[in-house]
């Protein structure tokens, strides 16, 4: 009973993915063609590799908002500097050094001066987006060097990189928040950081250490972008943050921290990118897309809000589709 | 005399357990009902039922006998029902004035009378006999003062039943009795009274009959509470004899383990110096506010210290740094299990793991190793639990206890402060807990813990050192303590010079 409690639990999303996946097939001219499927892992590789890493920060019970802003800004200084240097090499490292001093400047005013994230990143949000504009002076760059381009259009075993990195992305983090002490911490912190700090969990540095790392990632994300459209855009990815923070809440990552799944996250993802894929197959106009993203957004936030009210045990909506086997014994109070 | 509140029959199933079975029982007018039992007795459901949070399945409510069903909280207001929590629900960056008024502020053309609420607060804190100023905040006001609020709001409702749950689980010896007072007034008034607490004392003292649950039955009423002797209440709750709840065993002292000198710091009047043996159960009382969480806190260095060292075997430990004294061998066990103690979604034994994952200095998680030893602990601490893997939370408060000596058991913790470890606890698994403090004690570790509850001290603690207003007013040996030099030491009085150490 709690076996198959605890098994219909671990593949409850999965199903829902895959419902997700068999009614917009069945719906959905050509939704299931290897070819639009391609097309739409490769569309869900910028949300899914940040997905990632804004997992840990919302287990940490924080949220960060500056992740546009920094894709945008490590693409235009990545070509910037290879125009400048013409090394491809120097202008990565370049922009993956300005996300990753981004989220150090995030997470030190977060953990050590303890501002609440929200107001913290939606300051930096502002700067950096003002940053990227002030280093490409207000225009797209063009980087002169083909050769970056591979990083957005080459493959390997036919499978495109910015794939490959979200598949990094989605094992390594996963390894990172299951298996290491670091992503234990960052659960421990987010489901009560004073009770962590007590039990000997660094919990400042834990703190940095995410936001630095998330930085980075976003960073990362933001110059394949540029590879993958061959200039650096300062007005790239805005509302990004937001397609971020609504997959991994769709993907059950609690917005009150404590609870997070790399699997939960990898199918918050896949869901946005299938609603939106399917979207565009059915030639739905721009403007209603917005709407049925928010929608989606607020859906997801409502089911959050909803399992908090309902009962103490981490669920996400993909619980609905589990038995409620393990009610609360209320005696124990 | 018509009953003022009464359960009929009142039977209440969860999936898998029931929860409520079958119970029946009056509380009159002018009367103060106590309610006992150990945790999980089904004392919570009773007040959830009477609050309109949970309807029965069976039987029901009835007030001046009619038969009364609720359908939400507000019913249960509005038919002149209070329950005052024991987990605060107050507004604290609301003043003081405004939370006793929540709801019902006076007001003249759609305005706030703040004259009007004004006066009708200090009215409800005068009748309180607080002097708390009706302007300030609650979040700057001691625990003690908040609960003290709460039972203003149900006085400002002017509510006819009023039920208290564990009320002076965070008041002061004073404020405790303040309450009781209060609630003798509310007797001579006529109301009906329910009172849920652990603490015999108090039910002695306060009430007129005492009403015992046990696994959801009902498991006798007794009327005749002055010439009700203790031991028959708690064979009847525990539904076996406990000849003595303490069962105190001596043991040998070894070396001095924890050297204080000269330690200062928030919450601490006068630099306070001692040594302490291993093997050793040091007690430590006094009032709130006497220092003794501020005490415990500091040599965990989860505060910093202001002058001083502590020496844990000889050496000296570097302040300010909770992962440092936990490396030396330090273990904190909050007073607040919930706020400072445990990752309520994080199962049993992540919660065990968590200190000892933090000092090992390995990167990666070995989760078998983990689970091996979570599980022995679990067995060895005897900790109730569906799985290792249940949400902390779910347990009841003397498992979480448990579970959070297993969590300093698993990082081999030598010194353990333990900041009133039973509170909230029920007798049951009060006992064993002290019976895991002898056993810890008899491995040669040192345990400091700080209680309230003065049977509690003088029936564990080798020796008790009494705190009074931030500073140490005497140690006093097992062998010669008495609840008169105890209070004697711990009361605030001007004029007496503290015991020479």
């Amino acid at each position: 009973m709690r076996a198959s409690a605890s098994l219909l639990r671990s593949l409850g999303p999965l199903v829902l993915l895959l419902v997700v996946f068999a009614a917009l097939g069945l719906l959905v001219p050509d939704f299931l063609g290897l070819r639009n499927m391609r097309g739409l892992v490769l569309s869900v590789t910028l949300v899914g590799t940040i997905a990632t890493t804004m997992m840990l920060v919302l287990a940490l019970r924080e949220v960060d908002l500056s992740v546009g802003s920094v894709t945008a800004l490590s693409g235009v200084l990545t070509a910037v500097v290879i125009g400048q240097t013409g090394s491809v090499a120097l202008g990565i490292l370049a922009g993956l050094v300005a996300g990753a001093l981004v989220g150090l400047l995030n997470g030190w005013v977060v953990a050590v001066l303890k501002v609440n994230s929200l107001i913290v990143t939606l300051a930096t949000m502002e700067i950096v987006r003002g940053l990227a504009f002030l280093v490409s002076g207000g225009e797209a760059v063009s980087i002169p060097a083909e050769r970056f381009y591979v990083l957005g259009s080459g493959t390997l075993f036919g499978i495109n990189y910015p794939i490959w990195i979200m598949l990094a992305a989605f094992i390594g983090f996963g390894i990172l928040l299951n298996r290491t002490v670091f992503g234990r911490n960052v659960l421990a912190i987010g489901g009560n950081p004073e009770a962590a700090r007590l039990a000997g969990v660094p919990v400042r540095r834990v703190r940095i250490g995410v936001f630095v790392v998330q930085g980075a990632v976003a960073a990362l994300a933001g110059i394949v972008l540029a590879a993958r459209i061959t200039s650096g855009q300062p007005n790239t990815s805005q509302g990004l943050e937001l397609a971020v923070i609504s997959a991994c809440v769709l993907g059950g990552v609690s917005l009150s921290g404590g609870v997070a799944t790399i699997a939960g996250v990898v199918i918050g993802v896949f869901i946005m990118g299938a609603a939106q894929n399917a979207l565009n197959l059915l030639d739905v106009p721009t403007f209603y897309q917005y709407v049925v993203r928010g929608g989606i957004l607020l859906a997801a936030v409502i089911f959050d809000r909803l399992r908090q009210s309902g009962s103490l045990r981490g669920a996400s909506l993909l619980h609905f589709l589990r038995p409620a086997a393990q009610q609360q014994d209320p005696s124990v109070s | 005399m018509t009953a003022c509140l009464a359960y009929d029959r009142v039977g209440k199933r969860f999936p898998g357990v029931v929860a409520l079975d079958d119970v029946s029982f009056s509380v009159g007018a002018g009367e103060v009902r106590a309610l006992m039992g150990e945790n999980g007795a089904g004392k919570s459901t009773l007040l959830k039922i009477l609050a309109g949070e949970y309807r029965p399945d069976s039987g029901g409510l009835r007030i001046d006998g009619v038969p009364l069903a609720f359908a939400s909280p507000r019913e249960s207001q509005a038919a002149g029902i209070a329950i005052i929590h024991q987990e605060l629900h107050l507004a604290p960056d609301l003043t003081v004035t405004e939370n006793l008024l929540l709801g019902r502020m006076p007001s003249r053309g759609g305005f706030v009378d703040r004259t009007a609420a004004r006066r009708e607060a200090e009215a409800i804190l005068a009748r309180l006999g607080e002097t708390i100023d009706p302007d300030a905040r609650v979040r700057t006001l001691p625990i003690g003062k908040r609960q003290m609020i709460e039972i203003g709001k149900a006085l400002a409702r002017d509510a006819r039943i009023i039920a208290f749950d564990e009320p002076t689980s965070s008041l002061s010896a004073t404020e405790t009795r303040t309450l009781m007072r209060i609630i003798a007034d509310l007797r001579r008034d006529g109301r009906a009274i329910l009172y849920v607490s652990h603490r015999m004392e108090e039910v002695f003292e306060i009430s007129d009959s005492v009403t015992v649950l046990r696994d959801g039955r009902h498991a006798g009423d007794f009327p005749d509470m002055p010439a009700l002797s203790q031991d028959r209440l708690i064979t009847a709750m525990a539904g076996r004899t406990i000849a003595d709840i303490y069962a105190y065993r001596d043991r040998p002292r070894g070396d001095v383990a924890l050297r204080i000198a000269g330690l200062l710091g928030p919450g601490l009047r006068r630099p306070i110096d001692l040594e302490v043996h291993e093997g050793e159960i040091l007690g430590f009382f006094g009032l709130v506010g006497a220092g003794r969480s501020e005490l415990f806190k500091l040599l965990y260095g989860a505060v910093p210290v202001t002058a001083g060292t502590v020496a844990i075997g000889g050496i000296p430990l570097p302040p300010g740094d909770p992962r440092r004294a936990i490396a030396a061998g330090l273990a904190l066990c909050p007073e607040d299990r919930k706020d400072e103690a445990i990752i309520p979604l994080a199962g049993v034994a992540e919660n065990i793991a968590l200190a000892r994952r933090n000092i090992a200095g390995r990167p990666l998680v070995d989760d078998r190793a983990e689970a091996r030893q979570a599980g022995a602990l679990i067995d060895l601490m005897r900790v109730k639990t569906a799985s290792a893997a249940t949400a902390i939370a779910t347990l009841s408060g003397g498992n979480q206890q448990k579970a959070i000596i297993a969590r300093w058991l698993a990082a081999d913790a030598r010194i353990l402060l333990m900041d009133e470890p039973t509170r909230g606890i029920d007798v049951g698994a009060r006992s064993e807990i002290y019976a895991h403090m002898y056993r810890l004690a008899e491995e040669g570790r040192t345990i400091l813990f700080a209680s309230s509850d003065m049977p509690e001290v003088m029936g564990v603690a080798d020796r008790i050192v009494v705190m009074r207003e931030g500073t140490v007013a005497g140690i006093v040996p097992r062998a010669e303590t008495t609840s008169d030099t105890l209070l004697r030491l711990a009361l605030p009085d001007a004029g007496r010079r503290p015991v020479d150490l």
